[in-house]
């Protein structure tokens, strides 16, 4: 088969570039490519064959996990519309956001000394989870409306959310294995 | 951009042909060899019938190694020579060994190379080449039992395994002569020996207890695709711990309190092993042992009892694979199978409560102890193309992430745990000082932040690129790791485009040049003056045996025998001396056995009470 490095992740697994993603069709899409493209499909080849089909397959890994992850999907598309994201200095500055992310992380810092610490966490955890999805919301209007400014924005607010729900899973964690 | 041309799987395969591949599980305690014949995945018996080899290698000054039964029954007379558990030391570095020395019998040796070396008899060994001892060992017998050279063999090895593990796993394979198609994790493996992988989708959760180790790992399978989702486990808790129980039980209820008799250590071990197994058909038996006075104790072990005394490390059990399911994001009723490896498994009451904590019976067919071996053998037959319709996919994760040093010794990860391989990843870095024209890159791997914390898998600096201001300068690294769980690291200053990489190995691998040395060596050792040979390792080997022996006696010749045992002792080693000033190899050997006879009490009850100082205030995890 050929695999042409010049096709974005969108036109690899066949589907029309958007926020939107058919998440079935997606996986089926990889699973077809993999099952073509996999190195141990080629266990008893020649060594060029085998790097070959590891560079392809780690490609085709790289794609399907970009388009799986709701925000690096979304920073994906921006970045497909020549839009640049510098990781070390960038941020969102919205002041607003800013101090309402604060109020989650203090939010979080109690909760340990509520009377019952999992419901405070799950109460935390579901306003985490409400935010996130209006901010994801709002990532495809601005993208749909070709805000690309406020897309952008959208994405490097989504980097804080996805702390704070790794920080939720963390305290659960902690939590379950303190009353097990 | 160019088309990358891959050629339709199977084409360079000539038709009909069949390959001849088989299944390793290379384990801690015991090794087996499986391969597929008329369809059907067997695990292949030794001469004798056996189908399991004790992964124990015994290295003597004349000769070939030993491996499997003989080895392990000389573990008790020849401790230092006889080396069992090598996998512990797989892909460890010389700096682990602190944590570990003590804690196994075996005498490192001083070496400027990273890879440790254990002192025998017949030299130094790398745990590499203790592993591909056995390795040989399994393709010799598979060669023999198939009739021809395998093409290809799968290896499983432990989902958790590292890169500097799995690499050395490898390289063992590579000195064994065998060609690695692939290595699989265990639990999958063990997922494949029940064609879980033919039959749709769902979470498949494997429990893996065997002698000194407890494995969970939770697989999601879809359309014949198997991910690892996570895993989890204690590195110290097994079957053995089960006895222990047993045996505090015996002790408490004969009334002999303490043992301090390695012996009677072991035979108590025995009795409490025997009482467990029994109690698996059984619902009580009846246990029998021997008084410091030689007064019979009987008691009777029902299964309740048994119940209770392993209650404890079942929940621990448990527990872990809460914690895996956490990891993992499913709940417990999301899990379709549940897959039993390992004999402890066999345990009645471990069954039940594995049975209700994920609420439905688990799948026991397959002998707990073959599980793994049938299913890399499965595995195999497919890698070799004999079975070009097989749609199946194996696709695996890597257990831990990993990144590169920043400044301040803190991590970056670049490919975090749990992604699905092979991966390439890049990302950029830039200088730190203006001016700067080199940079060196430390490639890591763990979950901590900090790179102390770390397993240290590699250093290799880029240098030469043009002097920029510090900011200005863009290094691309890439991260590749393959299908084995494989690593490799390129750096490139993208403006220049001076590129410099290496392959993830030297830290706690071997070196290819190493692999070539050993190979080599094994050769012209092949052509030396046989006799001349062995009676000089007779001689240094008789030495040995003297020096060891003063050295024991001087230490703890006054409190651990008596006169009578001690003068026993001191005329087989006068023999020796004798025997040794002569030229007669045989005679010298014959006199080293007698001593090694008349002390091997001596040894065992200073082995006894080592292994009891080292263990004071350690727990086992310490040491993995």
């Amino acid at each position: 088969m050929n695999l042409d490095f010049s096709q974005n992740h969108f036109e690899l697994f066949g589907l029309p570039v958007g926020f939107e993603v058919d998440a079935g069709a997606l996986a089926d899409s990889y699973r077809a490519l993999q099952a073509q493209l996999h190195p141990d499909r080629f266990a008893t080849a020649d060594d060029k064959q085998r790097r070959l089909s590891v560079q392809g397959a780690s490609w085709v890994n790289e794609a399907y996990q970009t388009l799986k992850d709701p925000m690096r999907r979304a920073r994906y598309l921006l970045e497909l519309r020549g839009v640049t994201f510098n990781d070390e200095s960038e941020t969102s500055s919205d002041p607003g956001f800013l101090m309402e992310q604060m109020e989650l992380r203090e939010a979080l810092g109690e909760v340990r000394e509520a009377a019952d610490p999992m419901a405070a966490l799950d109460e935390v955890g579901d306003r985490i989870l409400a935010l996130d999805r209006a901010l994801t919301d709002g990532f495809e209007q601005a993208y749909a409306g070709d805000d690309l400014m406020a897309a952008k924005d959208a994405v490097l607010k989504m980097k804080f959310f996805r702390r704070l729900r790794e920080e939720v899973e963390r305290l659960e964690a902690e939590l379950e294995d303190e009353l097990a | 951009m160019a088309l990358l041309q891959i050629s339709e799987p199977g084409m360079s395969t000539a038709p009909h042909e069949h390959r001849l591949a088989a299944g390793i599980d290379l384990g801690t305690t015991n090794s087996l060899v499986a391969t597929v014949r008329s369809g059907v995945a067997e695990t292949l018996p030794d001469a004798d019938g056996r189908h399991i080899l004790p992964s124990v290698v015994r290295y003597q000054a004349e000769g070939e190694p030993v491996v499997g039964h003989a080895a392990r029954d000389a573990a008790a007379s020849d401790p230092l020579n006889t080396i069992a558990s090598i996998k512990r030391l797989m892909g460890r570095g010389q700096g682990d060994l602190k944590t570990v020395a003590g804690h196994v019998p075996y005498e490192f040796a001083e070496t400027d190379s990273a890879v440790p070396r254990l002192r025998t008899a017949a030299g130094d060994v790398t745990p590499i080449e203790v592993s591909a001892e056995i390795l040989r060992s399994l393709r010799a017998r598979a060669e023999a039992s198939l009739g021809d050279e395998l093409a290809g063999v799968v290896i499983t090895v432990p989902a958790y395994f590292d890169d500097a593990q799995r690499q050395a796993t490898k390289d063992a394979a590579k000195l064994a002569g065998l060609n690695v198609f692939r290595l699989l994790n265990e639990p999958t493996a063990a997922a494949v020996a029940y064609g879980l992988d033919q039959g749709g989708e769902g979470v498949i959760a494997v429990y893996d207890l065997g002698g000194g180790t407890f494995d969970i790992s939770i697989l999601r399978l879809n359309k014949g695709v198997f991910e690892v989702l996570a895993t989890g486990g204690d590195s110290a808790l097994g079957g053995d711990d089960f006895d222990q129980a047993v045996a505090e039980w015996i002790l408490e209820q004969s009334g002999i309190g303490e043992v301090d008799d390695h012996r009677q250590m072991r035979r108590l071990m025995r009795a409490a092993c025997a009482a467990k197994e029994a109690l698996t058909d059984a619902e009580r038996t009846t246990v029998r042992v021997e008084r410091v006075d030689g007064s019979d104790w009987e008691g009777e072990l029902t299964r309740g009892t048994f119940k209770a005394l392993v209650e404890p490390l079942v929940k621990k059990t448990l527990s872990a694979c809460r914690r895996a399911l956490r990891d993992a994001g499913v709940s417990k009723d999301e899990v379709e199978n549940v897959v039993m490896v390992g004999g402890s498994t066999r345990v009645p009451v471990v069954r039940e409560r594995v049975g209700e904590f994920f609420g439905r019976e688990p799948l026991v067919d397959i002998d707990p102890d073959k599980v793994v071996a049938i299913g890399a053998a499965l595995q195999a037959d497919i890698l070799a193309g004999n079975k070009p319709d097989e749609e199946t996919l194996l696709l695996d994760v890597i257990p831990l992430s990993l990144g590169l040093e920043t400044m301040g010794g803190l991590v970056e990860k670049i490919v975090p745990r749990n992604t699905t391989i092979p991966v390439a990843r890049a990302q950029d870095f830039t200088t730190f000082k203006d001016g700067q024209t080199a940079m060196s890159v430390h490639v890591v791997q763990g979950e901590r932040e900090t790179v102390e914390h770390c397993r240290s898998l590699a250093r290799f600096a880029l240098r030469g690129f043009p002097a920029m201001v510090a900011g200005a300068a863009r290094i691309r690294v890439t991260f590749q790791v393959d299908a084995d769980g494989l690593l490799s690291v390129t750096a490139e200053e993208t403006l220049s485009q001076v590129r410099a990489s290496v392959e993830v190995k030297p830290s706690y691998g071997l070196t290819d040049n190493e692999i070539e040395t050993m190979l080599t060596d094994s050769f012209s050792h092949a052509q030396d003056d046989m006799l001349a040979r062995r009676l000089r390792e007779q001689q240094v080997e008789a030495d040995r045996v003297i020096e060891a022996l003063d050295a024991a006696l001087a230490a703890d010749g006054e409190r651990l025998l008596d006169d009578a045992e001690r003068a026993a002792i001191l005329a087989a080693r006068e023999v020796l001396v004798e025997t040794r000033a002569g030229e007669d190899s045989d005679a010298i050997k014959a006199a080293i056995g007698r001593v090694e006879k008349a002390s091997e009490a001596f040894v065992a009850r200073r082995m006894n009470q080592s292994i009891q100082q080292a263990m004071a205030g350690h727990k086992l995890e310490e040491f993995e």
